[in-house]
């Protein structure tokens, strides 16, 4: 990104949404990690100017923010897509071949682990475990849990999404 | 409201498992027909749809019960809205059970061997109501722990024999002695609900289904050890525990049974859910008390123990989800009565989470010293596809596997660690023939390597170095002495880590080497995989001795590479055939290599 268009961005970001959260969490114990996740619920991911602003309020140093970000699988500092599809590497959905829905998955969207597509509407992530074991291998799209999971399934679920907003 | 007793409940499993496979639809479907029919006024009853928890048996959801009073509980499995109405018209109205939907008698057996101490609410309860949860002995092990002066209340949890249930196994009251001798008054007790293990689901489980119940076991250790001050860590991969849990806390909050003054019974304990943020390293006390004060999630060298320097520098007490479960019962029943289940070393109950190649996979409750043999095999079925048995994994990734020989150890702290594994957190993957052992040992190092905080070098670097020496096997690549090198460093890296973490990652490597040494040979001497599992090994031809020509791998493959018809061999086109293993998967003769 060109220093130019960081600045739009960053001239597009509204900032009373992190505020608000701020305000909640500012006399807590231990509040970076709250805020962070707050902010990330209210954003879709942490947006530049957002992470400023918590380091001025809560007084906590920019590195030590970006140690947290970068340390948690949780943290998103890139815009992600409307439907997020968490594949489960688990070790039940390893043994009943979670490597062969994730490279169907990859296949049919034209990205990898932690990436996007174009139009902001799928993100893939590879996550340690769900905790659906029973019904596995499983993946997740959004809060949708989708158990069971065959090369077949996974090209009907990934038709069905393409087909929504 | 009416009496329990006095009601028809229809109970629907609504764990995530559950709400996955459409329970919603089934609750609403129950409801619209409640509705048509006017069920309450023509039976004369109640009729409540009740949201429980998961019920064990997931791989066969959505399960549902229907209670009717005095009437033998009836459980339909594979229940779909479209066979709601004929449920409602035929058992309900008339009182004629559907016996075709019935769950079979499988379902018997999976509750035949199995004692639901822990669990005996899951399931039973909507996991939502604080009504439900006090009709069901709810808060009867708090009344009871506070007649007995703190001390006391860790006299008899150390009577009862408790061990930590989250893996290591170190007795409970000795635990809550340590941090209730440390001075001072400002200290913290932690409920450690990051299940990071890949293959364990207990703890999401408790939470969903009796939030109430670990509310309550933590109000026990607050009391004992006088702590006013409790998290609840979370991982945040589990959206819908945190809900319910949150809502159960709201609600005590309301009542007055959490805060100041709780139950009126005379001492405060605040408590509150902090979420995590994805990283396995967390589930370690240390690396967890950092994550909550909002620092990376790293773990410090001990001592000083969480006991006398824990949470914000006060005196901390760490326990696991099922832990907690545990001690309401202990207080409810009694030391006596907990002690007299399960083994000299182990007492009580240990909820198991069996998933892999097995019949029905689930939440299984049984009292300890239980053998493998008769969980996998009497409690679950037996294995998928009738294959055969070739191990099972043992207490994630800090565990090991064993062998079929090590079937027939009991499940207790004691006896798995001799074999060369561990309770852990009490997940069990079972493999069969299929399974690759080397690529099983790939697969928990490669997971341990990415949760590796970085701190210390034998994590860092070793299990790196460990797995591009595992890759390279896989491929076909290994160098002779290559198995000598694994161990050596499994060793090094047990001995120099820091944490939990680094110091057990090796153990997969060590006990398939100890259990399954032929196949890394296999592997790194003939370039074949004994299980023909790993892909780059793998010919994917159709071995026409082997083959019963009935087209399953046919119907699977899904780029038409299989060439079959009626009553002839399968063949594979290699040029078509984009070796995704689904014909492999499918085929039940090992037909293809």
């Amino acid at each position: 990104m060109s220093n130019a268009e960081a600045q739009v961005v960053q001239e597009e970001i509204d900032l009373g949404m992190a505020n608000k959260v701020i305000d909640k969490y500012i006399n807590m114990k231990g509040a970076l990690m709250p805020v962070l996740q707050e902010v990330q619920d209210a954003y879709g991911y942490l947006p530049e100017p957002c992470i400023h602003l918590i380091s001025e309020r809560l007084n906590v140093y920019l590195s030590q923010i970006y140690g947290v970000l970068t340390f948690y699988a949780q943290f998103h500092l890139e815009p992600r897509g409307k439907y997020i599809v968490r594949v489960c590497m688990g070790t039940a959905c390893h043994v009943k071949g979670a490597g062969r829905i994730g490279d169907t998955l990859s296949e049919l969207l034209g990205i990898g682990h932690a990436e996007t597509t174009e139009d902001l509407k799928f993100t893939v992530e590879h996550v340690a475990c769900i905790g659906a074991c029973g019904m596995a291998p499983v993946i997740m799209v959004n809060e949708a849990t989708y158990g069971s999971m065959s090369v077949q399934k996974m090209n009907e679920i990934v038709e069905k999404y393409r087909a929504m907003d | 409201m009416a009496a329990i007793e006095e009601q028809i409940r229809v109970l629907i499993c609504q764990g995530t498992g559950g709400l996955a496979s459409g329970a919603k639809e089934v609750e609403l479907a129950f409801r619209a027909e409640f509705e048509k029919h006017g069920v309450d006024a023509k039976v004369g009853k109640r009729c409540t749809v009740v949201g429980t928890g998961c019920r064990g048996l997931c791989a066969n959801d959505v399960l549902v019960d229907i209670v009717i009073p005095g009437q033998e509980a009836v459980t339909y499995d594979f229940v779909k809205a479209e066979l709601v109405p004929q449920l409602v018209e035929e058992h309900i109205l008339t009182g004629q059970v559907v016996e075709k939907k019935k769950a079979g008698p499988y379902y018997q057996k999976f509750l035949e061997k199995q004692m639901r101490v822990v669990f005996s609410r899951c399931g039973t309860i909507d996991a939502e109501s604080l009504e439900d949860f006090l009709a069901h002995d709810g808060f009867v092990g708090i009344r009871k722990a506070v007649t007995m002066k703190p001390q006391e209340v860790i006299e008899e949890v150390k009577k009862s024999g408790l061990r930590g249930r989250g893996g290591g196994g170190f007795p409970t009251g000795v635990k809550w002695s340590f941090c209730a001798a440390s001075p001072g008054t400002d200290k913290y007790l932690i409920c450690n609900a990051d299940e990071g293990d890949p293959g364990a689901f207990m703890d999401r489980s408790i939470l969903e289904g009796d939030p109430y119940g670990l509310i309550e076991g933590m109000m026990i250790a607050s009391y004992a050890i006088g702590a006013k001050n409790g998290y609840v860590y979370v991982r945040a991969e589990y959206p819908l525990a945190i809900k319910r849990l949150q809502k159960a806390i709201d609600v005590c909050y309301e009542k007055g049974f959490l805060g100041k003054n709780c139950l009126g019974l005379g001492f405060d304990f605040d408590l509150r859910i902090k979420a995590g943020a994805g990283a396995f390293v967390c589930g370690e006390e240390t690396a967890l008390m950092a994550s909550i004060e909002g620092e990376r999630g790293m773990p410090r060298p001990r001592p000083p123990f969480p006991a006398v320097r824990g949470l914000w520098t006060k005196p901390t007490n760490i326990n696991n989800v099922e832990t907690f479960a545990n001690v309401s019962y202990i207080f409810y029943r009694g030391a006596e009565w907990f002690a007299s289940i399960g083994t000299e070393g182990t007492k009580g109950t240990k909820i198991f989470a069996l998933t892999g190649k097995i019949k029905h996979t689930g939440l299984v409750e049984v009292p300890a010293g239980i053998t493998m043999r008769e969980v996998i095999y009497d409690v679950c079925g037996g294995i998928l596809n009738n294959r055969k048995f070739k191990a099972v994994q043992a207490g994630g990734p800090s565990g090991g596997c064993l062998p079929g020989e090590a079937i027939d150890a009991q499940v207790d702290y004691d006896s798995l660690i001799k074999a060369g594994a561990m309770m852990g957190s009490g997940g069990l993957v079972v493999m069969d023939e299929t399974t690759c052992m080397v690529d099983i040992a790939r697969f928990f190092l490669n997971f341990t390597r990415m949760e590796s905080c970085g701190k210390c070098v034998p994590c860092r670097i070793g299990l790196k170095i460990m797995l591009d020496i595992l890759e390279r096997i896989t491929e076909g690549k290994g160098h002779p002495g290559d198995i000598d090198l694994l161990q050596d460093m499994c060793f090094d890296i047990k001995k120099a880590s820091l944490c939990g973490l680094g110091q057990t990652a090796p153990n997969p490597v060590l006990s398939t080497i100890r259990y399954f040494r032929h196949e890394y040979e296999a592997h790194i001497e003939h370039q074949r995989c004994p299980s023909n599992s790993c892909k780059s090994l793998l010919k994917f031809e159709v071995v026409e001795a082997a083959c019963k020509k009935c087209g399953l791998c046919f119907k699977v493959c899904p780029v038409d590479a299989v060439r079959w018809e009626k009553g002839q061999l399968a063949v594979i086109d290699k040029d078509k055939c984009t070796r995704c293993t689904s014909c492999y998967d499918a085929c039940r003769f090992m037909a293809i290599e």
